[in-house]
């Protein structure tokens, strides 16, 4: 090794420093503006707690109950010391604490979202590869139409369509929910997800009526996924058939296929990962209209409904939990293009 | 021909004024965006968007709001009314039209308020550099790291729901890209010589800012704008779908597709007609942005 070696792996440490740094910050952004929201919400909590028959006394004790008497910034401290807690209160629709809550159905959405990224890799990175290899012919045209389709049509419409049509009229796909109500509780709950509950059980009647459910949300939130694959896939692709290393490969006379399938897509990866991981981040948060649709009881109906309900606790603390992991992955994503890509290494 | 002679004058090589230069470079980018048949159909839709929005509710051959309860549910294709009737009675195709002039309206709002806001941020960041920079950057990156329709919702949920919050939410969670693309343009341009030139005759900054820098960064922002109004149609009308948009009855693309679900199986029209406009006004707002963005940016043309 050269003398690099030492200041190297200093330097690593000093990115994965910043990196943290900036996670805090962002969390922290992401809690003010929560906050932020809570306080302007119209409706007032002590009022909330006593009614509005009760007396004056009463509504001041709430109000010094729950902390409303103090300064903003008093309350905001307190509000961040309780959050770092994982206290994010508790549900009054459900009764139980928020962060419980999320937990039991968090599961549900990274199923359906985890399906869905799968699907769109699977296909979305063929399709820009092949785009961009075959750059201005009908198929890019093709692929690019597909694309710009999954980048206007409202998914919510696109599921009501899905159900229509393959579960109304053809019948191959279940309903709307996760399981039937019959196979509910057959399997026991180790891990949430249901397809993995049912496979680790052995039980193939479940894992199919499961699968049954999940297939087409999950085809229909997919289809976004692979609609911004393919379109990232094809310009990183065209990024890199530019590149003069790629005209070397062709005068060695390496085949089309290995020119473009493994010299430039090899070096297209490293961006990609990005790109995926930004899509998947987006899913989890993006199946909301998609679970009410469906009536996925994931995260998305979890928040929705417990808006429809005023309860602003709930909502809050979805939000900061959903927030919280989209910036985790997010950065996620960063770290991983630093130490995969040498060039960008710190 | 004899619009030969504005044409020559319009491609001449040596425009005589600034007015002319610019002309001139805006009717050769028509020139290459007509090429484009798909950008060109984008632009109809776009185009008949709003001419239906200011002509729509002239065309209308019923009022939107008006419920006939016992002609309620009737299939697309009855006498009367061309896309059937919803589960009020209410004709599906009049409030369409009317709905046009919400959507544009929402659209048209959000652009007035989120360009200009990413372009000051950006502009100032870019020229000012320093701390104002770093501190303007770290915000902006901070809401980009925001779950976008989480935020909306949990926005929308506490001001209220209607068209207005709907707006405030979606452009408070659309701004941070346009800051980013005017940076790094006003990065791109800050040290060339034409800056120094305005600034030696001692121009202001806010001058400078203002009347050298955002007029370069436009053309991007623009195509940005046009590539972000399906996404900002989308969002609004999943709102709307939530309920959290325009409230009823009125015809919000969105809403009629909610009010469409629950008579879905039976009564398809009903939630698929709202859902097939959102569906070609997006399209059509994706494919002229794609076609400005291969006109107005030398740099992807190629692509």
């Amino acid at each position: 090794m050269t003398d690099g070696a030492v200041p190297r792996v200093r330097r690593l440490a000093l990115g994965a420093g910043r990196l943290l740094i900036t996670v805090a910050v962002t969390v922290l952004g992401l809690l003010v503006v929560t906050f932020l929201i809570g306080r302007v919400v119209p409706v007032d909590p002590a009022l909330n707690l006593v009614g509005d028959r009760a007396t004056e006394a009463a509504y001041q004790a709430a109000r010094t109950q729950l902390g409303l008497d103090q300064p903003l910034w008093q309350q905001f401290l307190a509000y961040l010391g309780r959050a770092l807690q994982g206290d994010f209160g508790t549900s009054v629709l459900t009764g139980r604490p928020v962060l419980e809550d999320v937990a039991r159905v968090f599961p549900a959405t990274l199923e359906l979202a985890t399906l869905a990224t799968v699907l769109g890799v699977i296909l979305g990175v063929p399709a820009g590869v092949v785009a961009a290899a075959r750059q201005g012919t009908w198929i890019d045209q093709v692929i690019r139409v597909i694309g710009l389709v999954g980048y206007s049509v409202p998914v919510f419409w696109l599921g009501l369509m899905g159900l229509l049509v393959f579960y109304a009229r053809l019948e191959w796909v279940a309903g709307p929910g996760r399981i039937d109500i019959f196979y509910e509780g057959l399997v026991p709950p180790v891990t949430g997800v249901i397809l993995l509950d049912a496979a680790l059980a052995g039980d193939g009647t479940v894992f199919r009526n499961a699968l049954d459910h999940i297939i087409l949300p999950a085809a229909i939130l997919g289809y976004y996924s692979l609609a911004y694959i393919s379109r990232m896939t094809r310009s990183l692709m065209l990024d890199q058939l530019r590149q003069e290393y790629i005209v070397t490969a062709r005068v060695k006379g390496l085949s089309e296929r290995a020119v473009v399938w493994r010299h430039a897509l090899g070096n297209a990866a490293v961006p990609l990962v990005t790109v995926i991981a930004l899509s998947y981040a987006t899913l989890l948060e993006g199946s909301v209209l998609t679970e009410i649709v469906f009536s996925w009881p994931g995260l998305g109906s979890y928040i929705t409904t417990s808006l429809l309900n005023a309860d602003m606790t709930a909502v809050l603390g979805g939000t900061v939990v959903v927030g919280a992991v989209f910036i985790g992955l997010n950065m996620l994503s960063d770290a991983l293009y630093r130490v995969l890509d040498p060039r960008a290494r710190p | 021909m004899s619009e030969s002679s504005p044409r020559a004058w319009l491609l001449a090589e040596a425009p005589a004024s600034r007015h002319q230069a610019w002309l001139g470079r805006a009717y050769r980018s028509w020139r290459l965006f007509r090429r484009n048949p798909l950008a060109m159909a984008g632009l109809s839709v776009v185009l008949a968007l709003l001419l239906l929005a200011v002509i729509g509710p002239w065309l209308a051959p019923h009022d939107p709001v008006a419920q006939i309860l016992d002609r309620r549910l009737l299939p697309p294709g009855t006498p009367g009314n061309l896309l059937g009737t919803d589960e009020l009675g209410r004709d599906i195709l009049s409030r369409l039209l009317y709905g046009a002039r919400i959507t544009l309206t929402i659209v048209i709002m959000v652009a007035v308020l989120v360009a200009p806001l990413g372009l000051l941020v950006g502009t100032v960041a870019g020229y000012a550099g320093g701390w104002l920079d770093t501190v303007l950057m770290r915000l902006t990156d901070i809401f980009l790291a925001f779950p976008r329709l989480i935020l909306a919702l949990a926005l929308v949920a506490a001001l209220g729901p209607g068209i207005e919050n709907a707006v405030i939410a979606i452009a408070l969670t659309t701004w941070p890209p346009y800051a980013r693309i005017a940076r790094a343009e006003t990065l791109t341009v800050r040290g060339s010589d034409f800056i120094a030139a305005a600034r030696l005759q001692g121009a202001s900054p806010i001058r400078l800012v203002v009347g050298h820098v955002m007029p370069l960064c436009t053309s991007s922002v623009i195509v940005r704008v046009t590539l972000d109004m399906a996404g900002i149609i989308l969002t609004a009308a999943g709102l709307g779908f939530l309920g959290l948009g325009a409230q009823p009855p009125s015809p919000e693309w969105g809403a009629m597709v909610a009010s469409g679900h629950g008579v879905l199986l039976d009564h398809w029209w009903v939630a698929t007609m709202p859902g097939l406009a959102i569906f070609v006004v997006a399209l059509g707002f994706n494919l002229l942005g794609d076609g400005l963005r291969d006109v107005l940016d030398p740099r992807a043309g190629q692509g």
